[in-house]
């Protein structure tokens, strides 16, 4: 272990012109699909290279194999210059390659310096093995600003700080060489702009690191090369400061792509739906909506913007009739009954609102069910899927999901696939062509295109464009600022179950909508025209944190 | 991505799970110091080579459709059901009281009323442990473990005290009027010139079970409602999204698993004791976990494992008729099917996944 520290140190001391990670033609199939075709990169010691593909496209296999996961069947892996085996992840640790993954593999009930020995420990008492590994962390976070209170327990810390862990467990294990797998896709843009400061730190300090993202912006931001793939095969590798995103799009997905939606300006209408004095309290007796107030008309979308878990999962919720409620929602001008006891997702769908939920893999599909059932999921009672009293008509509803995959492009067009057997994109195609064929007069959409690749999401997008010309509601829930600020016709921000602000989305800008989902007023949410700012966003802007 | 094709799944896995049962009975029955081949032989001859040997291999075939199927639709939602054998005994209870407390004047009309009684006592046994895990939580195991013992108590004290006759000393109720008796295979099957089925318990209720079959088939693949069982055993989740009460999948999930426990006691009471004694079920309730298990779930499954367990039963008890193998050592076969079948499936699944993949890769290369 300590031999390797040094020569671990010497060569992050004075970077060779070796690269730090040298990829020769790596190809990995699973049966008949050709995951990874003849990939080759270099990546150059204290770089940044983002690797940027459509899910699917073969990135996250590329890197399984870098960490030890799979084993390729053909190819070579040079580390600093020296051809390396890699079988499992303790070879890759030992090589000095660290994973961070996208879901965290942290034990949520041990304290940050118990996870970050795990594994790595000592010997058989833990004592020696924490003490050291105290010092160590104090070392770590003085060279790269990776601030931890080593003894707080992981699971009462956020989802920033929880990545910090991962990071530092990896560097705790002599790390040269970092993989980050969409790190960004659980954090909120001031939690991304930490981790972007710590990887332009660790970058500095000679580190070597892999982004594998989808996001576009992320590469224009940080990276300082970036390789796109597609369809398992590496298309392109580029310098970031010799490109731009509609190029890297392009390459992606093989086609020109509008990164910007098109719409046209809203035409709203009557009140659809009306909330007044929306709260939840949830099984634990923690109030999540704390009195919300809200409408929105025919032919607009409402966005609804937050850092996650600030209470919209909970007002999705309520909307869609999978938890009940306190206070006055109105649809159509009828009054609905928040007071349900198990779920009123019938009820809902028979008063036309529609529901894209937030997690498509645990609540919009049953993951073990075809294609074709999945296309009904929700309104498998009315009367056109039935062929007698008693029967469903099977074939009959195949025949319909058949027609809806053709046209809203799900890939692979077969009805009789199992919904896991489809990739995120496809499989949110499927939700949203259930929900949007129904014409529903509201929809309610969470977190549409999470996990989605751009070419889907650029179709998921027009589809809830389109359902707004044609005069329906729509209230949008995400995360992603971007999306919220390019869909919406209003925008409402949502802090610790309250509304902070609300306003038209034109006079919206990224630094008053981010003030406020801090729950924080201040000089530039007051410059944004037209919006009403809630007594409950405290007047300061936040201090800048060191 | 399927990693291997359906017909690898279904049949090759429970086939080559079995052959290693097997291979490991025969390593035991050679320890023992007898041949297992003879011994095989004995159980082919016995279950499968006389008439009357399938008469007994399908009675008891009858008894685990009925109580694999009643693990196999609780298992849609994802309920495990342990407690078939409380509810098939107090389906008996519900048998005998239909045929001994109402004048039937035909046996058909008997088995119809006797099948109705069956069920909804099995039913209602099962109910209140679905009650309590969709209100209370309170873990359905547990629960149905724990209604086997008041089961068999129940039984015990109703037969002893209340339904034995005066004078007996057997816990048992009396025999059934002659209008509700069962037809049997023999009664069925023999000629004015040749007798079948001679002395075997096997009868109509075989076909019953074998309706019930197709019933669960439609009931867990056809209808909104076994939609909904498999939506809610998947993903209690998504199920909540859909307007699917969990509450309710539950609670008639769990029913229809009584019932078709309880239905068992048509084949075991009315069909073959024609009394109801007090260990009418021999075990059968567990047996269908098993049968259930080796099945997939399916009710096409459900009956051939049924028919395998039909004959390890009846081949084993000739085992334990002709050779000095103790019964004992039955109950260690029908364990090794079990224990390779079920709990060790993953063991031949896995390489043979790879197998598969592999030889996949050859072609496409």
């Amino acid at each position: 272990m300590e031999g390797q520290t040094e020569t671990g140190r010497q060569a992050t001391a004075a970077p060779s012109p070796e690269p730090a990670i040298e990829l020769r033609g790596i190809s990995k199939a699973f049966g008949p699909v050709q995951a990874n075709k003849n990939i080759s990169i270099r990546v150059m010691p204290g770089t940044i290279h983002g690797i940027i593909g459509e899910n699917g496209a073969g990135k996250s296999t590329l890197m399984s194999i870098l960490y030890g996961f799979y084993k390729a069947d053909a190819g070579e892996i040079f580390i600093s210059g020296r051809k390396t085996e890699i079988p499992d992840s303790l070879a890759a640790i030992r090589a000095g390659i660290g994973m961070v993954f996208q879901h965290f593999k942290l034990v949520q009930n041990f304290t940050v310096l118990e996870n970050i020995i795990l594994g790595a420990e000592d010997g058989a008492l833990l004592k020696p093995s924490i003490s050291k590994a105290r010092k160590e962390l104090r070392a770590l976070a003085n060279e790269y600003g990776l601030n931890v209170d080593p003894d707080a327990v992981v699971e009462e810390l956020g989802v920033g700080m929880q990545q910090r862990v991962e990071i530092l467990k990896a560097l705790y294990r002599q790390a040269q060489i970092l993989i980050l797998d969409e790190p960004t896709g659980v954090l909120t843009p001031a939690e991304a702009d930490q981790l972007f400061r710590i990887l332009d730190r660790l970058r500095a300090e000679g580190k070597t690191i892999i982004l594998i993202t989808h996001k576009l912006r992320e590469i224009m931001e940080i990276t300082d090369t970036v390789s796109v793939m597609r369809r398992g095969e590496m298309t392109a590798t580029v310098k970031t400061a010799e490109t731009d995103p509609e190029h890297l799009a392009e390459l992606m997905v093989g086609r020109k792509v509008l990164l910007q939606v098109e719409k046209a300006p809203a035409r709203p209408g009557a009140q659809v739906l009306e909330i007044e004095g929306l709260s939840v309290t949830d099984d634990e007796g923690v109030e999540r909506l704390k009195d919300i107030s809200l409408s929105v008309r025919a032919g607009e979308v409402l966005g609804i913007a937050g850092v996650a878990g600030n209470g919209q999962s909970e007002l999705l919720e309520v909307l869609g009739g999978m938890r009940a409620g306190r206070g006055k929602v109105r649809m159509n001008g009828q009054e609905i009954d928040l007071a349900i006891k198990y779920s009123d997702g019938k009820g809902r769908r028979a008063r036309g609102i529609g529901h894209v939920p937030e997690d498509r893999q645990r609540e919009g599909l049953i993951m073990d069910f075809t294609a074709w059932e999945n296309m009904v999921f929700g309104y498998h009672d009315d009367a056109e899927y039935q062929s007698n009293r008693f029967l469903m008509d099977n074939a009959g509803i195949a025949r319909i999901a058949q027609d809806k995959m053709d046209r809203f492009d799900v890939r692979p067009p077969n009805p009789r696939l199992l919904a896991k057997n489809f990739s995120g994109g496809n499989q949110q195609k499927i939700v949203v062509a259930r929900e949007i064929e129904r014409g529903p007069d509201l929809l309610l959409v969470g977190q549409p295109t999470r996990g989605v690749d751009i070419g889907a999401i650029e179709f998921i997008h027009k589809q809830i464009i389109g359902l707004r010309d044609a005069g329906k509601a729509v209230l949008l829930v995400s995360v992603e600022l971007d999306e919220i600020m390019s869909l919406s016709d209003r925008i409402a921000v949502m802090f610790d179950g309250q509304i902070m602000g609300e306003g038209p989305a034109d006079s919206a800008n990224q630094i008053g909508l981010g003030c406020l989902m801090a729950g924080m007023g201040g000089a530039d949410t007051q410059a944004m025209d037209g919006w009403r700012i809630s007594e409950a966003a405290a007047p300061e802007t936040p201090a800048q944190e060191g | 991505m399927e990693k291997m094709p359906g017909w690898a799944d279904a049949v090759l896995v429970p086939l080559i799970s079995l052959l290693l049962a097997a291979i490991l009975s025969a390593g035991v029955i050679l320890a023992i110091g007898e041949n297992p081949v003879t011994a095989f032989k004995l159980m082919v001859d016995g279950a499968l080579m006389r008439s009357a040997g399938w008469g007994y291999t399908l009675y008891y075939t009858t008894n685990f459709i009925f109580t694999g199927l009643a693990v196999a639709v609780a298992f849609h939602a994802r309920l495990f059901n342990i407690g078939g054998e409380g509810q098939a005994m107090l389906g008996g209870l519900g048998v005998a009281l239909a045929c001994l407390y109402i004048p039937w004047p035909h046996w058909s009309l008997a088995l119809i009323g006797a099948s109705l009684g069956g069920a909804v006592f099995g039913a209602l046994w099962a109910l209140v442990p679905a009650w309590l895990q969709a209100k209370r939580g309170s873990h359905i195991v547990i629960t149905t473990i724990m209604f086997n013992y008041i089961a068999y108590s129940v039984l015990g004290y109703l037969l002893v005290n209340v339904l034995r006759p005066v004078g007996s000393m057997d816990p048992a109720t009396p025999k059934f009027p002659e209008t509700t008796h069962l037809p049997s295979f023999r009664d069925m099957f023999s000629t004015a010139d040749t007798i079948l089925f001679r002395g075997a318990p096997a009868n109509v209720s075989f076909f019953l079970a074998l309706i019930a079959c197709v019933f669960v088939w439609l009931l867990i693949w056809r209808t909104r409602l076994g939609y909904e069982i498999r939506a809610f055993g998947h993903s209690e989740t998504g199920a909540n999204y859909a307007g699917i009460s969990g509450v309710k999948i539950t609670v008639i999930a769990m029913l229809i698993s009584g019932a078709l426990a309880g239905l068992m006691a048509v084949n075991t009471t009315q069909g073959e004791a024609e009394r109801l004694i007090l260990n009418s079920t021999e075990g059968a309730g567990f047996i269908g976990i098993a049968v259930a298990l080796m099945g997939r779930n399916h009710p096409l499954g459900v009956f051939i494992a049924a028919l395998l367990f039909g004959f390890l039963y009846q081949g084993g008890a000739e085992l334990a008729l002709w050779t000095t193998i103790p019964r004992e050592l039955i109950v260690v076969i029908q364990a090794l099917v079990i224990l390779f079948t079920g709990a060790l499936d993953n063991m031949v699944r896995m390489p043979l996944e790879k197998l598969f993949l592999a030889l996949r890769r050859k072609e496409a290369s």
